[in-house]
């Protein structure tokens, strides 16, 4: 008889833990397993991710909840012998209560990071292995579709995610209940449920962390989508940056295919339907909902004119329902829990939880869940853990290149879709990027019209032209040119871009300039008039020297630089050749006796 | 790879053109599609040369022109430019000898600019071919192109 396993061992998946060896950690783990001739008495399982992405590889160990960070394959031997062996946890190895130093002892629920959180969306990341569909059965997977099947008509479907309050977690926030009657009540043979994965905006990584870590709920919400519309058939188009979540979906759909979740009759009903994937290959216009249905049949991912909306003619001309994968990654736990409970979290508008990628400068970089109404302050400074290294905060940008920045003032402001348009973000995907002192505003927007300036598909004129004139203003004055009427043409032409584009991209992209000009118009005017970056970052604006006094010639800085423009022997000061400088900061950065000084 | 053998494996029909593009490129010799395998691919699929074409120039991800055994995509995206991408790309720039889109003398590897690669928790980030390096340092990146080159010698 086989032994029952004394220990489970969860090891991150996620692709931020992957990228940092955690396969090594497993293989390690094996290996040790089987010298301490344990292997029957542990059972190793790789999830997906976890969320503190800054502490990977992480390790929890169940069923004393012990939480492992920061792993090195060397750490691994003392872990099996002491822990796995003789039960006593690595204490270094392990996270501690930032302010005691306590060891957490239960895990993951003590902690700042997880103590905020509310998962709905990501309860099964980090904690099931997302190859292993009857671990998903084991957390009530595929429940919520059979009970749909079995005892739910379409409409009352519909009528329970109208309730809900649902709505799309692309960014629009469109509600997902009136998107489904839509596409239920347009008449036609064939219809389409559709799933966007193109998660293109930058700081977003939410859609791949569900594909990796819970594949199974996309394909049940997917499933459930396609009974209440009408259709037969789904597509998944995820982006060909992530190969992970490609190859973790496609085990999920062969996988629900063996388990009869997938194709004909399901759950012994009328019921059929079957899913494919399609993948990009490297288009940010492709996450906008017509241009992704070009690109599912083939085609250059070019926009089309809306009306008419897939809704009535969309992949094949046929209806078509698209939703996000984080919409549809709700949709069991609203069938299971009921719309009321659904309901009752949140805030007037909008309903749910809402995961968040924080990235950027904060201490706790990852993935996180919260009810919507959390403010931007908690989610920040609570749960990210404010800004490293003693750094000032100076903004946040909300929503990627569509989205905008937001100053410290409004940081109290609970976060849903209307409160956040007004400041003049919007929700987008969920990328949280955290800026400090360092971060030049001026240069930032340049940056995002950098983006969407290569990213426009080039069909229409506002969005093709515009924004390559948006740039170039903004280029004049992060290099010290511009002049004061380039405030207003950038403002004007601005309202121009987003009036008159086709599609999302054009009528957003100029959203960071906006919103930089709304809040840090004092920047603007001192790239202008002063010839001053504030924050030392804007190249032609400062200029890197070494103080000839302060500098003991140990060549550091000489190493570090990336063009090497330092030069010096010992006994004389080093010297740095100004035309060759890109002033990245790194010699600032790496000498030890605070030599160099930068000036705007 | 032959391409009938890639062909063979997807219905002629234009919905699986990006599949196959994709299947062709990974298995050329040089990371890139050659008009000849693009007339092929047309004829199959049923479409003029044009639209293929018009695919293949719309998509960053297919290349036209050759490219090296390992393709580097260094993220452009806020959060890796935030933490000092730039300084990155300036150590590859230097180690290799090449700028963006350009392709080493031996072949080995070529550097391109990538959208988001959803590592941002790790930034800054790249990928190689199917595998993605975070937290990227000037030093973590000379070890990590070396144990690349190590891997031909």
């Amino acid at each position: 008889m086989a032994t029952v396993p004394k220990l489970d061992v969860l090891i991150c998946g996620g692709a931020s833990c992957i990228s940092n060896h955690s396969h090594d950690i497993k293989d390690k783990i094996f290996e040790e397993l089987k010298k301490n001739g344990i292997e029957d008495e542990v059972r190793v399982i790789e999830t997906g991710c976890m969320g503190p992405c800054e502490l990977g590889p992480v390790m929890l160990v169940y069923p004393d909840k012990v939480f492992y960070q920061r792993l090195k394959p060397s750490d691994i031997e003392t872990i099996v012998s002491d822990h796995f062996v003789k039960g006593r946890p690595v204490e270094e190895k392990v996270l501690v209560s930032e302010t005691t130093r306590a060891i957490i002892e239960k895990g993951q629920q003590d902690t700042d990071f997880f103590k905020k959180q509310t998962k709905v969306v990501l309860s099964n990341c980090g904690r099931i292995d997302p190859e292993n569909i009857e671990e998903y059965i084991s957390e009530n997977g595929y429940a919520a579709l059979g009970s749909v099947l079995t005892s739910s008509t379409p409409d009352e479907v519909v009528e329970t995610i109208k309730k809900s309050g649902l709505r799309g977690r692309g960014g629009g926030g469109f509600p997902t209940g009136r998107k489904w009657e839509f596409v239920k009540n347009t008449t036609n043979d064939q219809k389409y449920v559709v799933c966007n994965a193109d998660e293109g905006d930058p700081g977003a990584f939410m859609d791949r962390s569900v594909l990796e870590g819970d594949p199974h709920c996309i394909i049940e919400g997917m499933s459930i989508a396609a009974y209440t519309v009408g259709a037969n058939k789904g597509y998944v188009y995820i982006r060909a940056e992530y190969p992970l979540a490609i190859k973790r979906l496609e085990h999920a759909i062969e996988e629900a295919r063996e388990y009869g979740f997938l194709g004909e009759n399901i759950f012994e009903t009328d019921f059929s339907f079957d899913l494919e994937i399609r993948i990009g290959a490297g288009a940010f216009v492709c996450g906008e909902e017509t241009a992704l249905i070009a690109s599912i049949e083939g085609e250059r991912g070019n926009p089309r004119p809306r009306p008419p909306f897939p809704a009535i003619s969309g992949l094949w001309g046929k209806p078509t329902l698209l939703n996000n994968v984080e919409t549809y990654a709700n949709i069991r736990h609203i069938i299971l829990k009921g719309w009321e409970w659904y309901a009752s979290i949140g805030t007037e508008t909008s309903k749910g939880t809402k995961v968040f990628a924080l990235s950027g400068k904060i201490k706790n970089t990852g993935l996180i869940e919260v009810p919507m109404g959390t403010t931007l302050r908690e989610l920040i400074f609570d749960i990210g853990g404010g800004v490293p290294d003693g750094k000032k905060f100076k903004a946040v940008q909300l929503g990627g290149p569509s989205g905008g920045c937001v100053p410290e003032e409004y940081l109290d402001t609970p976060i849903d879709y209307e409160t956040l348009i007004e400041l003049g973000a919007m929700m987008g995907s969920g990328g949280v990027i955290v800026m400090d002192e360092d971060t030049c505003m001026v240069n930032t927007a340049r940056f995002f019209l950098d983006f969407t300036k290569s990213e426009s598909c080039g069909k229409c004129v506002p969005c093709r032209v515009g924004l390559v004139q948006l740039h170039a203003l903004l280029d004049k004055i992060v290099k010290g040119n511009g002049e004061l009427e380039d405030l207003d043409k950038l403002e004007k032409l601005c309202y121009s871009v987003k009036k008159t584009s086709l599609c999302g991209l054009g009528q957003t992209a100029p959203n960071p300039v906006l919103s930089t000009l709304r809040y840090f118009k004092d920047e603007y005017l001192e790239h202008i008039q002063d010839h001053r970056c504030r924050a030392k970052v804007c190249t032609n604006l400062v200029t890197y020297t070494i103080v000839e006094d302060a500098c003991r010639s140990c060549g550091i800085c000489a190493k570090n630089c990336p063009v090497d423009c330092i030069s010096g022997e010992k006994g004389v000061p080093y010297v740095i050749n100004q035309d060759i400088c890109i002033s990245c900061g790194t010699c600032y950065d790496v000498c030890p006796f605070d030599a160099i000084t930068t000036e705007s | 790879m032959r391409i009938d053998t890639v062909l063979k494996k997807y219905e002629a029909k234009e919905e699986n053109l990006l599949y196959i593009l994709h299947e062709i490129q990974d298995g050329s010799d040089n990371n890139s599609l050659n008009k000849k395998d693009l007339e092929e691919v047309a004829a199959y699929v049923g479409v003029p040369l044009s639209r293929v074409n018009g695919v293949v120039s719309f998509y960053s991800m297919f290349s036209s022109r050759p490219r090296g055994k390992y393709i580097i995509r260094l993220c452009q995206s806020p959060p890796c430019f935030i933490k000092g991408s730039v300084n990155v790309y300036e150590k590859i720039k230097q180690q290799l000898k090449i700028s963006e889109d350009e392709t080493t003398d031996d072949g080995l590897f070529t550097l391109e600019f990538s959208s988001c690669l959803g590592v941002c928790g790790l930034a800054p980030a790249m990928m190689i071919n199917d595998d993605v390096y975070g937290n990227l340092t000037e030093e973590r990146v000379v070890e990590i192109l070396n144990n690349y080159r190590n891997l031909e010698d």
